[in-house]
């Protein structure tokens, strides 16, 4: 049986990890809030562009060819975006996004494709490092709050990648902010970039166009590619946060449960070292007098 | 008849107010919107954007984007847009120097065209501030 003392510093260790769990879960808390906020804020930006494009699209028609809109019948190369957290802490959610990834790298490497893979944040570089995959690009530390103008590097490569026909096909893997509790691995294709046919009927098609709608198109399919990586990463912000919270709630649970157990061991141990002190001291007395 | 106007940018809602007209840097010149105007679309430099609303001047710095134009509503979707009176020059100053180091470090393709459009939107950020500076 360990001694009291030895009780009393890890119920002191434990008290203070679960102090700092506490605080950890708080910063989570707050940065979760915030995340969720941003990813709001782009939809306004990203259902605009959107409702131009449908409205362009239904305008055009005919060949896309040499555009983002480009569906090449034969796909050789994949390029994808691995986004994940710089830091872990964040429970299942960066094992949950790696399963995920291999998974789709596995698929598509069955079906005779190369993928090459660019890296948004440390735990997916590292990992892709560890596996011995191709990593194009990488890019860490953006912080908690990132601007679009980060994702541009990667963005842009990814966009000249597609035109120069380095690969056929585009995807991002990100962790999906379904709700506080629920994170989901998600996988889309953002290129070529999926035209929304179903153009809404206030979108009028009579619009004229400056310099022209070839133009237009050829400016704002970028801009919608990078919106779409750009929502992804803030999602997968949001993700991070709130798993890191979650994970930090459950870390001071079981704090507090290893604390009450270990009290509860203190307190035993030291009603036991009592009750042998005066049973020695009782069978010492008695043996005194005896003699 | 006023002009609605929304200025988004992807991080956020820039402005979103009636406004007397627009004026705006499209790649063809700088064009003018008064309420009533014909549906256009068009695509945005990076140049000075202003907004008449009672008499009142207000400039942004606008950094590329689209132009949306509808005869009672217009909406900018902006890669970027400060006020002008927003501009924080020192930091817009940090922003341009930290630019043209990185350009000169020439550290990746991927890192270039990162710096050189930050240099693009400091230096554009200190011109618009300074004239506004001057003005007033």
């Amino acid at each position: 049986m360990p001694s009291t003392r030895e009780i009393r510093r890890r119920i002191r260790s434990v008290r203070n990890l679960a102090q700092i769990t506490r605080a950890m879960e708080m910063v989570s808390a707050s940065k979760m809030r915030r995340a969720q906020r941003n990813v709001l804020a782009t939809r306004p930006y990203a259902d605009r562009l959107r409702d131009v494009m449908s409205s362009l699209m239904a305008g055009t028609s005919g060949s896309h060819k040499g555009t983002l809109l480009e569906v090449r019948a034969e796909v050789k190369n994949v390029a994808l975006i691995l986004i994940t957290p710089d830091r872990g802490l964040a429970g299942s959610l960066v094992a949950n996004i790696l399963r995920r990834t291999a998974r789709f790298v596995i698929d598509e490497k069955a079906k005779g494709r190369n993928v090459k893979v660019l890296a948004i944040g440390k735990k997916g570089r590292d990992f892709l490092n560890r596996s011995g995959q191709d990593l194009l690009a990488e890019v860490t530390k953006l912080g908690d709050y990132p601007k679009l103008a980060d994702i541009l590097g990667v963005s842009t490569n990814v966009i000249k990648g597609f035109l120069d026909g380095d690969f056929d096909e585009a995807y991002i893997v990100y962790s999906q902010f379904v709700n506080t509790l629920v994170q989901r691995p998600a996988v889309r294709r953002i290129l070529p970039v999926e035209a929304d046919e179903s153009a809404p009927a206030s979108a009028s098609s009579n619009f004229n166009y400056e310099p022209d709608e070839d133009v237009v198109l050829k400016d704002l399919l970028p801009r919608f590619a990078e919106v779409q990586i750009y929502q992804a990463l803030l999602e997968a912000i949001a993700s991070e946060h709130s798993a890191r919270m979650v994970a930090m709630r459950n870390a001071t649970d079981n704090a507090k449960d290893l604390r009450r157990e270990l009290s509860l061991t203190y307190n035993k141990t030291r009603q036991a070292n009592i009750t042998k002190e005066v049973s020695e001291i009782a069978s010492g007395a008695a043996a005194l007098a005896d003699s | 008849m006023p002009l609605h106007l929304e200025i988004v940018t992807a991080e956020r809602l820039v402005l979103s107010d009636d406004v007397d007209q627009v004026n705006a840097p499209t790649k063809d010149g700088r064009v003018g919107i008064l309420p009533r105007h014909m549906p256009l679309i068009t695509v945005l430099t990076e140049g000075e954007l202003s907004i008449i609303k009672n008499g009142v001047r207000t400039e942004f710095a606008v950094f590329g984007g689209f132009m949306i134009v509808l005869p009672d509503r217009v909406t900018i979707l902006a890669d970027s847009c400060d006020r002008s009176d927003e501009i924080d020059l020192d930091r817009a100053e940090e922003a341009r120097q930290r630019a043209e180091e990185r350009i000169a470090q020439r550290k990746s393709d991927q890192d270039m065209i990162q710096a050189e459009a930050e240099l693009r939107r400091a230096m554009m950020q200190i011109r618009i501030a300074q004239t506004k500076r001057n003005n007033s």
